[in-house]
């Protein structure tokens, strides 16, 4: 009885061992989203402090998008966030905001008041809503959406300028185009 | 040139790593003295041969040799020179080589310091230091060589991340590595231990001063990091459980209970198989958190290097150092037998209680830590875990661990009486009431969970103060007796009050912090004013001011408190151009019951008003100056000369050589 004691940690340490090692065959950036190429289903989110329109499933038809997960707690996304700023002044592609479960109601609005605001629309989602109609894991995380209101691509994680022009842009200018 | 050097002695460092790993462990084995007495100069020579690898490296760094691939990446010609410093260490190639560095060096200090180990034991402890120094070493030169050359060299380099220019991040990773590896010691002491087939009194007394010193860097480095977040990420917050955070925190929690079962091996001997998976469990968490971070298997904003091949490699290392420890502790740990009974109620049962108490901590943080990562594995999608989790376990485990903290130094080795303590202890009792009802008094609309944390912490620093005063007999012999009662208390109690007294210092500002922190966000024009917490914030405008490589928006505001002039504050908000990325440098006033924070935003309009963000943050000094005591505590302790020297007998010796310096 005394002996198994013993071996216990090990046991506990291979059970550790084997996540770390499928975790490692995973890569967090890549993990495709079960809503890819299916229509967002309908959602209606109210606008943040500060502004008059919120951001609903509607908005979406009519233009290739971008939507942009994010939330003033969430620390890469304001790693991520410049380069937001950038996209946004050289104003190649709407981007639109789901601001996700921020519990004070003032604190998106600051965020975005002290860092800048780069989306054309914004919706305020503290149960979720959004978050549920894309399939969001975490934030920050980017959704293309085509003309029809498609997702056509998920980013997990913050947008970088290498992922920008390998992935998001050429997938961009491919929808436009049809 | 010298950068070849570099990596040639890094090379040279392998072979003579191999050399100790194998000779001294073999020696000790079949009792070849020479082979074991290889060890020592095999640890100094590795520990040489690494300095100068990083000396190399450093250099490169100093004189922006654009034809190292690690200083174009990480470095720039136009960065002030502490950053050309510390821009060593702020990326993965180079923070492996630092950690190697410090794996050396402390191999190297038990190798000097430890002449009165016995034999075996010191062969032994090397040898298995060194087999892990051999893991890190391949692992820096296959995977993460930070001496690579680029050609065509570019004319400048890329920059440090600005997030990473502060001088309060330029020194937490060597503090937080220090403890991390310091670790190390007593692991290759518990593997040594277990080979030996034998922990006593002296091995513990061996050990200790290591965890103790571990243990020290670790405090100060989790508290530098903290600090840094505090006033560099301006969100007035200064934990976040962060993956990174907890990864530094989980080897902190088991070394805390490492540092107090080893007191336990020392005084009675007994939970000797314990104090050994302590050490290995250790060292373990240390080992996990490097491969938390490096192999980017959790994404977090510190997870700057994400190479699979070096995951797998960190995979594998883990596999073998942390496997093949727990094999041999399954394997050896029964034979360990203890001699010391003891009962619930007791200085030893109390500590156990702490040794309980911390290791689940350590099982719940590890679990939240990892949770996400579990369930992606078995494909149930990717969550995150966040603070609200880590709160709800994390913090009721800690209040029965204050309560006992203040009770446990006050009662007898082997077995105690909890009702006669509780008697003694009514003065402590009645100043802890005391303190709930003056929090209650001045925030009668505050959390219920502040009354409760002020009311801990009370009751420790008291308890704490309490101990002293029972030791010395205070008011109840003379005063010249306590005052020589006083002066007998060793230096390890000094150091164990003081590191009391630091966590419950530490406990008030976390308590005040986290209930009555005051938070206002506005736009201001300038000679606008804003009241929080009693201090009048007047913004005076911002301006356009330009750093060493940055430019900068700072903003002035003008405090006063009744009317009268009180401080100055200048929040900047910088854009470094070179890397494109901008930080916020709070401002910051600290007084005695709190910080005044002050952070800029964005311009908003064309009449010179800007966004800002005022907080009042109570008791958040007393945070940091919690962790200075902590530290300080583990100091005046290290000092104590029985630490410092290991066994008794050199007692003597250590007087001679000190006396003709005092005189």
């Amino acid at each position: 009885m005394k002996r198994v004691i013993y071996i216990l940690p090990l046991a506990a340490f291979v059970v550790i061992a084997a996540y770390l090692g499928v975790g490692l065959t995973r890569d967090p950036h890549t993990l495709p989203s079960v809503l890819i190429d299916q229509e967002v289903p309908p959602f209606s989110l109210a606008a943040i402090e500060g502004r008059e329109k919120g951001f609903s499933s509607a908005d979406l038809i009519g233009e290739v998008s971008l939507v942009n997960v994010f939330g003033s707690w969430c620390v890469a996304c304001r790693i991520e966030h410049p380069f937001l700023m950038r996209l946004k002044d050289d104003n190649v592609v709407p981007i639109h905001g789901i601001n996700w479960r921020e519990e004070n109601r003032q604190a998106g609005p600051a965020w975005l008041a002290r860092f800048g605001d780069p989306y054309t629309l914004i919706g305020d989602d503290p149960e979720s809503k959004g978050a549920i109609a894309f399939g969001v894991s975490g934030a920050p995380e980017t959704f293309i959406v085509d003309a029809r209101g498609v997702i056509r691509y998920k980013h997990i994680g913050p947008i970088t300028p290498e992922v920008w022009e390998s992935t998001l842009w050429p997938l961009i200018q491919e929808l436009r185009k049809g | 040139m010298i950068v070849e050097t570099g990596h040639f002695a890094l090379v040279m460092a392998l072979v003579v790593a191999l050399v100790q790993a194998t000779l001294p462990l073999i020696g000790a084995q079949r009792g070849n003295e020479a082979w074991m007495a290889m060890a020592r100069p095999a640890a100094i020579a590795q520990m040489l041969f690494v300095s100068v690898s990083f000396g190399c490296l450093t250099y490169a760094y100093l004189t922006s040799d654009f034809s190292v691939l690690n200083v174009v990446n990480n470095s720039h010609s136009a960065k002030p020179l502490i950053y050309k410093i510390s821009g060593v260490w702020g990326n993965h190639e180079g923070s492996m080589l630092l950690w190697v560095l410090i794996l050396a060096v402390f191999g190297a200090a038990v190798a000097v310091f430890g002449a009165n180990l016995p034999p075996t034991l010191k062969a032994r402890v090397l040898g298995v230091q060194a087999l892990v120094s051999v893991g890190f070493f391949l692992f820096v030169l296959f995977t993460s060589n930070p001496f690579e050359r680029i050609l065509p060299a570019p004319p400048d380099g890329h920059g440090l991340n600005p997030l990473l220019q502060d001088p309060g991040l330029a020194i937490h990773p060597p503090f937080l590595y220090l403890g991390y590896v310091g670790f190390s010691i007593a692991f290759s002491f518990a593997i040594a231990a277990l080979i030996e087939g034998r922990v006593d009194a002296a091995w513990a007394r061996w050990v200790r001063p290591w965890t103790l010193a571990a243990w020290m860097f670790l405090t100060a480095g989790i508290g530098l990091g903290s600090w840094w977040a505090y006033y560099e990420l301006g969100w007035g917050g200064w934990w976040f459980w962060d993956p990174v955070e907890n990864a530094s925190f989980l080897p902190w929690l088991s070394g805390t209970a490492l540092l107090h079962s080893a007191v336990v091996v020392e005084k009675r001997d007994t939970l000797k198989g314990w104090t050994v998976f302590l050490a290995i469990v250790t060292f373990s968490l240390s080992l996990l958190g490097a491969f938390l971070v490096r192999s980017g298997v959790l994404t977090s904003v510190h997870a700057f290097a994400t190479d699979p091949a070096r995951g797998v490699f960190i995979l594998v290392l883990l596999l073998i150092v942390i496997g093949g420890s727990f094999a041999l502790f399954a394997w050896r740990g029964p034979s360990l037998k203890a001699s010391g009974l003891f009962l619930p109620v007791s200085r030893e049962g109390s500590l156990l209680l702490n040794n309980l108490l911390l290791t689940t901590a350590a099982a719940v943080v590890l679990l939240g830590t990892l949770y996400p990562l579990f369930l992606d594995a078995i494909g149930g999608g990717k969550v995150s875990v966040g603070a609200p989790f880590f709160n709800a376990v994390f913090v009721p485990l800690m209040v029965p661990l204050l309560v006992a903290m203040a009770i446990g130094p006050l009662l007898p080795w082997k077995r105690g009486d909890l009702v006669a303590i509780f008697w003694r202890v009514q003065l402590v009792l009645g100043l802890t009431g005391a303190a709930v009802f003056l929090t209650w008094v001045f925030a009668a609309d505050g959390p219920m969970f502040a009354l409760l944390g002020m009311g801990l912490a009370a009751w420790l620093a008291v308890g704490t103060l309490f101990e002293i005063g029972e030791r010395t007999r205070l008011f109840r012999a003379s005063m010249a007796e306590s005052g020589r009662r006083l002066r007998r208390v060793s230096r390890a109690a000094w150091g164990m009050t003081a590191a009391h007294f630091g966590v419950a210092v530490l406990v008030a500002g976390i308590t005040a912090s986290s209930a009555w922190t005051v938070e206002s966000i506005q736009t201001m024009r300038p000679g606008e004013t804003v009241q929080i917490a009693g201090y009048d914030f007047t913004f005076e405008g911002a301006r356009d001011t330009r750093g060493p490589n940055y430019e900068a928006v700072t903003g002035t505001f003008t405090v006063t408190r009744d009317e009268r002039p009180f401080t100055v504050l200048r929040p900047e908000r910088r854009v470094y151009p070179v890397e494109g990325q901008q930080t916020t440098e709070a401002a910051i006033r600290s007084t005695f019951l709190g910080d005044l924070y002050a952070v800029i935003g964005e311009a908003e309009g064309a009449d010179g008003a800007f966004v800002t963000r005022l907080y009042f943050n109570p008791l958040v000094p007393w945070i940091w100056a919690g962790l200075v005591i902590m530290c300080i505590g583990g100091v005046v302790s290290l000092s104590d000369r029985r630490h410092r020297v290991g066994a008794p007998s050199r007692r003597h010796r250590a007087q001679a050589v000190e006396s003709p310096a005092a005189a």
